[in-house]
């Protein structure tokens, strides 16, 4: 099948299945409004909900006044209670699929087809958009990439099969798992081990090449201070879940 | 009786009526005294009866008895630690699951809201 093929069998499914489209957004104002309009072109039968996450800026202001669903968290409760309180939402409103995809820009729109596809064909319960896969020419800092090769190579022998871009945050999950993740998401740092739980819980991961761009306007919330923690947390998390009681 | 054998009956039956008195005032759940109270009345026991505590610390070759008053003492609050970092995650977890709700009832409310307006 090529790609132009693949393409329209995907937008035929988009009217027939029940999309949403997550955004956590903290103190994302610049960029949220590009994201929106970005998305309502390429996935018009999608819809779209902002999870403000505290924002101290115009976040919920903009997404609203584009006639998008906010959801206002009360304070600012961190990415991984954000992402989970989507994923609640797409549970009670009974959507087929959910795509995460970050408020500042980062994951550009158009790669969302490439992202949604494995789930709607049936081929995997979760595919992740990875930088790493040959697309795009994305360089991360050497205290990311350290990062992102430590969770690789972890994510890899645990899952019994490639993850090369774990910290990644361009998903698409079906049915089962947003079900899953409205009962358990991890905090803090939450992507790698988000695919851990999935793996423990046996569901099937799927990696896409996308190509990603640098972030639009302002810093990513990892620091070179917090990087250190980061890994540690992380890893120590990740070898915690493999050992947590997971019902799936 | 010894200085420090004073010292360990007073602090003892200190920590007792101020948890029976905490508790008396409702200031302190009977679920979280559970680990205070046996506490303070095996410390008690083994600072008054001392016969008890020196053939334990014989027992388990400690020489200087009121240490093991010390180490006893010690792994109580190691318990009582260990059970508030419990409690904490517990809190913390539907902590969040609350505001999660809350938000998610307050977006279906001004969306039912709106739309009675129009």
């Amino acid at each position: 099948m090529d790609f132009l093929q693949q393409r329209s069998l995907v937008t035929e499914n988009l009217t027939t299945n029940k999309i949403l489209v997550i955004i956590p957004a903290y103190n994302e104002a610049a960029n949220i409004g590009g994201v929106i309009s970005a998305l309502r072109r390429e996935v018009p039968h999608a819809d779209i909900v902002v999870i403000n996450d505290g924002s101290s800026d115009a976040t919920g202001q903009v997404a609203a006044g584009l006639g998008i669903r906010v959801v206002k968290l009360p304070y600012n409760m961190g990415i991984g209670a954000a992402m989970q309180t989507g994923y609640m939402y797409a549970a009670d409103k009974g959507y087929d699929i959910a795509l995460q995809v970050d408020g500042d820009g980062q994951h550009p729109p158009d790669q969302i087809h490439k992202v949604i596809s494995p789930v709607i064909e049936g081929k995997a319960d979760i595919a992740i958009g990875s930088r790493f896969l040959g697309e795009g020419d994305y360089v991360p800092s050497l205290a990311r990439s350290i990062g992102i090769k430590t969770f690789s190579g972890m994510l890899s022998v645990i899952t019994r099969q490639k993850v090369t871009d774990p910290t990644s945050g361009f998903r698409a999950v079906n049915k089962d798992v947003i079900r899953f993740y409205a009962r358990d998401y991890p905090e803090d740092y939450p992507e790698p081990e988000a695919i851990a739980l999935l793996h423990k819980a046996g569901f099937r991961i799927a990696e896409v090449p996308i190509r990603m761009e640098a972030r639009v306007w302002g810093k990513s919330s990892i620091t070179y201070f917090r990087a250190f923690y980061y890994m540690v947390k992380v890893t120590l998390a990740v070898l915690i879940d493999l050992m947590k009681r997971v019902e799936r | 009786m010894q200085f420090i054998q004073v010292i360990a009956v007073l602090f003892s039956v200190a920590v007792l009526i101020g948890v029976i008195d905490l508790i008396r005032r409702r200031k302190l759940k009977e679920r979280y005294a559970l680990l205070w109270l046996p506490s303070a009345i095996i410390l008690l026991a083994l600072s008054l009866w001392r016969d008890l505590l020196h053939s334990i610390s014989r027992l388990a070759g400690v020489e200087y008895p009121p240490a093991l008053l010390f180490f006893i003492a010690f792994l109580f609050l190691l318990l009582i630690v260990l059970h508030y970092s419990v409690e904490i995650s517990d809190l913390s977890e539907k902590n969040k699951r609350l505001a999660q709700e809350v938000a998610l009832l307050k977006t279906l409310f001004e969306q039912n809201t709106k739309g009675e307006k129009e």
